[in-house]
């Protein structure tokens, strides 16, 4: 039975809906009203609050903790500076995907990781020979994520530190009404956005105070639902939707390597050994079998297909994460991959997915044919190969304070 | 060689998406527009600091999907947030009616009202989609002309006759009770509770000389009825940074194809030489040459003011004069310090957010007729509110609030005569806010500025003949292959290399491109240039 989170008081509340979705055995709000679309437009427009309690959190402390975390991590943690935040996988020794998260480096020995399994055996194995204590904060300590583009500005009211100082996938400790916090500059949506974490007992003060902070900022409270939307326009993928953790599944085909993932740009190979390694460095050498892109799929198309039912194109409210097959129209129709999850994204107006492809077909640009159901009929409909960071925005990264401040 | 394949004189909205179609095409376009702004009546401007007025239209619904694709407007700023709800306040002790997207909720509210009301709002909304299923075959091509044996013509005729045909008789008989019947008679065939028939009905008076029960007031609301955002149909949005968002989109992505725009370019003449146009004199006297020249520009400005009766003939002269603008609405922007507070449903919630009708009565409705027909503004108007700030924060500092309302009806034609407007601007200013205030009785305590656009006003800004929002009433005899005069409403005029683009054409007013880009499309088939 699902847990109900140190923000549960305050979110159910709110919940108008009674819509939830366990998410690692909490009860996590999939929308406060019916329709998710506020939300997703206040992610985009203005400020979502989200609750990520649920994520698994390890504080890693220790005159080695670096080095530990650069064995068991696909990239060099050794060179990740006090203060900065890396978003990067870990692997099993076949060079597979067990999770993908993020490692905060807090002062010199010590480090804050998220993931989205359960990670503290997986880590503590590695442990030895190493100066480095784990300890699993999954429990006693919460998170909230504030997303969209008023977000700074909110902060800016909450705490007494210079908000403009924090550059994307950064990380801090500031002071909120008089307790504690930790606040990164990360996110799920891809648009600017910051996470504040803070010990269980702090979780109503915390919620309290930004959503007071947030009310000339529009700021609404956001559920999975416009979560699920933002995260595919962004191209980020999701564990258990768009792949497998290696160590939970039966067949080898279930399983991923970082590069088939789209996250080769997190792995470090020259360096001193880590898991996977053998495995990443021939696969390097040999190729990929898969390749994760976007997918554009045609509006156009779709429509017509409706049409001849006599209907106006229907998009799925929410977005989706069912397999759906990719075929090759050059290659007589071969099935080669399937999408994993997609939306229609009321922001740029497109109709995407996140599919993997076996090479070469996931080169930019190539047209596959993507199946749909219209009228419990399956069609086909032309798709394009394109990046899987779909949206963008300069504000993600941008620092305009700073910049006047340095101008 | 420096000479234009088209001038498109008017950077309004139809203008921009007709120069970006030409463009894309690989045509050398110039825009030229008078005000210093880009957008016409889809425009946003920060008339006090800090505060972005979306200063005439404020509400999106009906931009047509496929030119946002065809013109990749999302990349260039297209942004349109949707409305949750739309509420409307009582005086009597009654909450007041909120319709919410979410079809249970409405169901709910609308039950206290009447039961059968309730249940029956989702067939009426099957039925509403089935005909706007066949409207879009109207609005996404040119009108036919009815009168021709064009090949083309034909075709077109017999696409229509078959949408017609696909509708079913059930529903070509409701076309046909949509096209003749008063918004009020209309709606009377579903709902019976005068509270929820009211607010419903005000869509079919939209820019109209009409009350509620006039004939043909039926069909204005289907104009309403049929916008999509995201495939949800008839929903409405914000644009985000006001609707000059979505000029401003349309001009980048003009701009992207390789179009140029200047503005504080007001023209004075279309410049002709042997019965053809070939390019515009500017105010300032400078001319610019094109082997075309598209306006943006309603019907009327263009072919009386900038070709002149002189140079036209007598039957289209006729045809242009019996063209019915009449402005019948006006339009108060006011900056708020904080938001305001219904009586009715004290407090913050959804119901600020969206579209607030004051529209109490269908009595109500037609008392503020009566006021309009004898030449004078309603003394207790129609208004339709919306709070932009709620929901796009950027619009204003924090914690402050735009309200943007329309107003109907103010007449142009006052009886003292149209000049009349500017002495009476802030009564008729007074009366709105009178009015609000009934029902938000902290409103008058929230306003640091207030902005007052009679139709007189609308005329001046915007160079809209008569104040009219949609460049020419949008009442079924000005529609089609009558818009804006029987015989050209295929975006062509008497004047070879001279087209229409905006409002004024096929298929009408509203933020919804078609002008612009059926006129553009029908440009380029032509072979003009
Ligand atoms: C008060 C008001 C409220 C409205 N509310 C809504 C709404 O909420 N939703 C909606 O969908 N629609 C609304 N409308 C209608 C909608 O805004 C218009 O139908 C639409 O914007 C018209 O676009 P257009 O490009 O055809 O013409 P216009 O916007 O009229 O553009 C014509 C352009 O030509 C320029 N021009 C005129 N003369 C000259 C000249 N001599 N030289 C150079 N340039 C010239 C004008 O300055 C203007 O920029 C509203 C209109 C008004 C006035």
């Amino acid at each position: 039975m699902p847990l109900p989170s140190p923000f549960f008081e305050r979110t159910s509340k709110l919940c108008t809906s009674m819509s939830y979705k366990e998410w690692s055995g909490y009860y996590a709000v999939k929308s406060y009203e019916t329709a998710y679309v506020p939300e997703y437009f206040a992610f985009r427009h203005s400020a979502g609050l989200l609750d990520v309690t649920p994520l698994f959190k390890y504080s890693v402390k220790g005159k080695d903790a670096a080095s530990f975390l650069s064995r068991v991590m696909v990239k060099n943690i050794n060179k990740l500076k006090v203060g900065r935040v890396s978003y990067l996988c870990w692997c099993d020794d076949d060079g597979k995907v067990i999770d993908d998260g993020t490692v905060m480096h807090i002062s010199e020995e010590e480090f804050f990781v998220t993931s989205a399994d359960p990670s503290f055996l997986w880590l503590k194995r590695y442990t030895r020979g190493y100066v480095v204590e784990i300890n699993d904060v999954t429990d006693s300590i919460c998170g909230l994520a504030l997303q969209g583009p008023t977000s700074r500005e909110i902060l800016r009211k909450c705490t007494g530190y210079d908000i403009d100082q924090l550059k994307f996938f950064a990380v801090t400790e500031a002071v909120i009404d008089g307790f504690d916090v930790r606040i990164s500059r990360t996110g799920y949506t891809g648009d600017l956005g910051y996470e504040i974490w803070t010990e269980n007992k702090n979780a109503l003060k915390l919620w309290d105070t930004i959503m007071d902070a947030g009310k000339d900022y529009d700021i609404l409270p956001a559920g999975l639902d416009a979560l699920d939307i933002t995260r595919i326009e962004a191209g980020l993928i999701l564990k258990g939707a768009d792949y497998h953790n290696a160590a939970h599944v039966l067949i080898e085909d279930r399983k991923v390597s970082p590069y088939e993932l789209g996250l080769g740009w997190t792995v470090n190979l020259d360096r001193e050994p880590f898991n996977g390694q053998a495995a990443l460095q021939l696969e390097k050498e040999k190729g990929s079998f898969w390749g994760t892109v976007g997918l554009d799929i045609s509006w156009p198309e779709l429509e017509t297909i409706y049409a001849k039912y006599g209907l106006p194109p229907e998009v799925s409210g929410e977005a989706w994460r069912t397999s759906i097959p990719v075929y090759a129209e050059d290659d007589h129709y071969k099935q080669i991959g399937y999408a994993t999850s997609g939306t229609w994204s009321p922001t740029l107006k497109k109709n995407i997915a996140i599919a993997i492809l076996e090479k070469p077909y996931d080169v930019i640009g190539s047209q596959l044919q993507f199946e749909v159901t219209v009228e419990h009929t399956r069609h086909l409909v032309s798709a394009e190969v394109c990046k899987t960071q779909f949206f963008n925005p300069e504000r993600k990264r941008s620092n305009p304070g700073l910049e006047t401040v340095s101008a | 060689m420096n000479k234009y394949d088209a001038i498109v004189v008017g950077g309004g909205h139809n203008g921009l998406v007709c120069a970006a179609y030409l463009a894309k095409a690989g045509k050398k376009v110039l825009v030229v527009e008078k005000r210093h702004v880009l957008g016409g009546a889809a425009v946003s401007e920060e008339l006090y600091p800090g505060f972005t007025f979306s200063v005439a239209s404020y509400v999106v619904s009906l931009f047509r999907p496929h030119i946002i694709r065809e013109l990749n407007l999302a990349e260039h700023g297209y942004e349109v947030i949707p409305m949750d709800c739309t509420f409307t306040p009582s005086l009597d002790g009654d909450p007041g009616l909120a319709r919410w997207s979410d079809a249970s909720l409405t169901r709910r509210e609308v039950s206290r009202l009447s039961r059968k009301d309730a249940e029956v709002y989702g067939e009426f909304a099957i039925a509403m989609t089935a005909i706007s299923k066949f409207t879009k075959e109207v609005i996404d091509h040119p009108a036919p002309d009815i009168t021709s044996y064009h090949p083309r013509e034909l075709k077109n005729l017999m696409r229509l006759g078959q949408a017609v045909k696909k509708l079913g008789p059930e529903m070509m008989h409701l076309n046909t009770k949509l096209l003749t019947m008063s918004a009020v008679d209309f709606l009377s065939m579903w709902f019976e509770s005068e509270r929820l028939l009211a607010p419903m009905s005000v869509s079919g008076i939209i820019g109209t000389f009409q009350g509620v029960r006039s004939p043909g007031t039926a069909y204005v609301l289907l104009h309403h009825y049929m916008g999509e955002l995201d495939g949800a149909y008839r929903s409405w949005g914000f644009s985000k940074g006001g609707t000059g968002g979505i000029s401003m989109a349309c001009a980048r992505a003009a701009e992207s194809f390789g179009a140029e725009i200047r503005t504080e370019a007001g023209v004075a003449e279309i410049k002709m030489k042997n019965g053809r146009a070939v390019g515009v004199v500017l105010e300032n006297g400078d001319e610019i040459e094109a082997k075309i020249v598209v306006s943006n520009a309603d019907p009327n400005r263009t072919m009386l003011g900038m070709v002149g009766e002189d140079n036209l003939p007598d039957d289209y002269v006729t045809g242009l004069k019996r063209f019915k603008y009449r402005g019948s609405s006006g339009k108060v922007n006011l900056a708020l310090d904080g938001l305001p507070d219904f009586a009715c449903r004290p407090g913050f919630g959804g119901h600020l957010k969206g579209d607030i009708t004051i529209a109490p009565s269908i009595n109500y409705l037609e008392r503020a007729y009566d006021d309009a027909k004898y030449g004078d503004f309603s003394k207790h108007p129609f208004i339709d509110c919306v709070i932009p700030t709620l929901t796009d924060p950027s619009l204003a500092p924090p914690g402050k609030h735009i309200m943007s309302c329309f107003v109907q009806y103010a007449p142009y034609h006052l009886k003292e005569g149209a000049d009349t407007w500017p002495d009476r601007r802030e009564e008729f200013g007074d009366t709105v806010v009178n009015t609000l205030a009934e029902y938000m009785p902290n409103l008058k305590s929230k306003i640091l500025y207030r902005q007052v656009l009679t139709p007189w006003d609308i005329e001046k800004k915007f160079g809209l003949t008569e104040g009219n929002i949609f460049q020419g009433e949008l009442s079924l005899e000005q529609l089609l292959f009558q818009r804006p005069v029987a015989g050209w409403s295929n975006y062509q005029t008497p004047i070879k290399d001279l087209w229409l683009c905006g409002s004024g054409t096929h298929p009408g007013g509203g933020i919804i491109g078609s002008g612009g880009e059926l006129s553009a499309k029908t440009i380029l088939r032509s072979g003009a240039v």
